[in-house]
């Protein structure tokens, strides 16, 4: 079981979902987050106080999927997230111990 | 035939009888006046529940927008209360008064009104009721000292913020009202200064109160390099909003009458307002590259403050050079003025309305002259010269009195209660430290 965890930029969370659908996935977690990587700031300015704002509104979403769906997964986040542009955002897969569904007790790759 | 004229005459009678007083009798009361002085109190107070608190609040950081709200409400339930029991006496008792003399009582009037002593349902302030007079100015008195909140915003102790008004309304605004408004006798009254709705009453008073409360108490953490921005702007415009138009209220209900001169205080709030609003917007986008909402509204609020002086002296054409000019010129003083001189005035309760009711004062002492479409001179004045100098004596006397007692009072509760929150306090938020409350809970 993995982890896939993706940074992307909001305007895009309605592609990415549609797409992990598309290859099966319908559960995730999604964050509204905020961050930067190389994409650059923007300023406000309020009664003359200038400031540059480094903080950009992104979104994390994690999907947990099994080993045989990662591949796809990765494939579809980054297929659907991307513009071209900096500030596209990452995807990263981590391992996932162990996975329980509360409601059923159900653990390991049946409880995704 | 005999019988018909009769009727007639009668009738005719009936209808003269009928009509309002203001056609009758002169001291007698005016219907029409007092309909409009009571929507005008009302207009002034909705300027500072909610106009002001939430002007200010909007400016805020989201910690503590609650802070400026309570301070906004206690203020206007407390200065009732002070105006009530000793304000009213103090501004408006006019024992000892007496046209040309310069006494105790040109600065401070009696104490023969404590209470309200003597007043009725049925006295007559002029044409209007007392009582109404009594609520019209009391609202002036409320909006004071909550101006005065927006130089010591996320940093003052409650109670200090307290004990700081009940005083300083006492000592301070009373007296300072008295000079300029309870008639023959009072001192900037003798002087001819023309000062229709409280340029120094309120706006300079206010203005330099705040001043000195923001260098005593000192700068917030993190000033000025951490971001501060206001939390919610639309608050703060909708306040900027309800501040506009009640203001048609404090000046145009500074004329205690529903007259002419009452419509040309309307008609020149408006103009200078407006033209206060584009010109910061103007300068705003030459500086920045971009005018701003905030930009915007703070050059409204500016233009306010400075045509709340002139508002009966000033004609339409010198409305919109009293606008521009305080757009201009409180565009500087609270961007680059107040940078350079480093004090923190969180909401530029100095920067733009202390300059604002300065540079109002001093400009109608100009643009009162029929020469310049102004309405005419104060007594005893036939020149700009002249009076100028008395709207600059005014003025000087104003940021004297008001800066020096403002200082003493602020070191009294500093040694008493002490001004200024904890570090960790004013870290966690007003609203959490002083209040136990959060302003939004989602």
């Amino acid at each position: 079981m993995k982890l896939v965890t993706a940074i992307i930029q909001p305007h895009k969370l309605d592609d990415v979902r549609a797409a992990l659908n598309d290859i099966g996935i319908q559960g995730m977690t999604v964050v509204e987050a905020r961050g930067f990587g190389r994409q650059k700031g923007h300023r406000e300015v309020y009664r003359g106080a200038e400031y540059v704002v480094d903080f950009l509104p992104k979104i994390k979403l994690e999907v947990a999927v099994g080993d045989d769906l990662v591949e796809r997964a990765v494939d579809a986040i980054e297929g659907a997230a991307k513009t071209g542009n900096v500030g596209d955002g990452k995807i990263f897969v981590a391992t996932i111990d162990q996975a329980v569904r509360i409601r059923t007790g159900e653990t390991g790759p049946d409880a995704l | 035939m005999f019988k018909r004229h009769f009727i007639a005459l009668f009738l005719g009678g009936l209808f003269l009888l009928g009509l309002p007083n203001t056609v009758l009798a002169a001291d007698a009361l005016s219907a029409g006046d007092t309909a409009w002085m009571l929507t005008a109190t009302a207009l002034v107070l909705f300027m500072t529940i909610p106009g002001l608190a939430l002007f200010y609040g909007g400016l805020v950081r989201t910690k503590n927008v609650l802070s400026v709200l309570m301070q906004c409400f206690a203020l206007t339930a407390m200065m009732t209360l002070v105006w009530v029991i000793i304000g009213y006496s103090i501004a408006f008792n006019t024992t000892g008064m007496e046209a040309g003399v310069t006494n105790f009582n040109s600065f401070v009037g009696g104490l023969g009104t404590m209470f309200l002593s003597g007043v009725t349902a049925d006295s007559l302030s002029g044409s209007i009721p007392e009582t109404v007079f009594i609520t019209f100015q009391m609202t002036f008195a409320i909006i004071t000292p909550a101006l005065i909140c927006g130089a010591f915003a996320e940093r003052m102790k409650f109670s200090a913020m307290i004990l700081f008004t009940l005083v300083w309304s006492i000592v301070v605004y009373a007296p300072v009202c008295h000079m300029a408004w309870s008639g023959d006798g009072a001192f900037f009254w003798d002087l001819g200064v023309l000062d229709f709705a409280g340029g120094t009453v309120v706006h300079i008073n206010a203005g330099i109160a705040a001043l000195v409360a923001c260098i005593v108490i000192g700068k917030r953490q993190g000033y000025p390099e951490t971001l501060m921005p206001p939390h919610s702007l639309t608050l703060t415009v909708v306040g900027a909003a309800m501040l506009w138009v009640g203001w048609f209220g404090f000046n145009a209900g500074s004329a205690v009458a529903a007259n002419g001169s009452a419509g040309m205080a309307m008609l020149v709030t408006q103009i200078a307002t407006a033209t206060a609003t584009l010109a910061w917007m103007l300068a705003e986008w030459i500086k920045h590259g971009k005018p701003s909402i905030l930009g915007a509204v703070t050059g409204a609020v500016a233009g306010l403050f400075a045509i709340t002086p002139a508002s009966g002296s000033v004609g339409p054409m010198g409305a919109i050079a009293i606008g521009f000019l305080s757009g201009v010129i409180c565009f500087w003083s609270a961007t680059t003025l107040k940078r350079a001189l480093g004090f923190d005035d969180s909401l530029d309760a100095f920067g733009v309305h202390g300059v604002g009711g300065i540079v109002g004062a001093l400009l109608t002492g100009i643009f009162a002259s029929e020469s310049l479409g102004g309405q005419g001179f104060g007594d005893g004045h036939t020149s700009i010269g002249s009076q100028f100098g008395a709207q600059l004596i005014s003025v000087i006397f104003t940021i004297v009195y008001s800066g020096v007692l403002s200082f003493i009072i602020l070191k009294v509760v500093d040694a008493t209660v002490g001004l200024r929150v904890s570090q960790e306090d004013e870290i966690a938020g007003l609203d959490i430290s002083l209040h136990d409350e959060r302003g939004y809970n989602y």
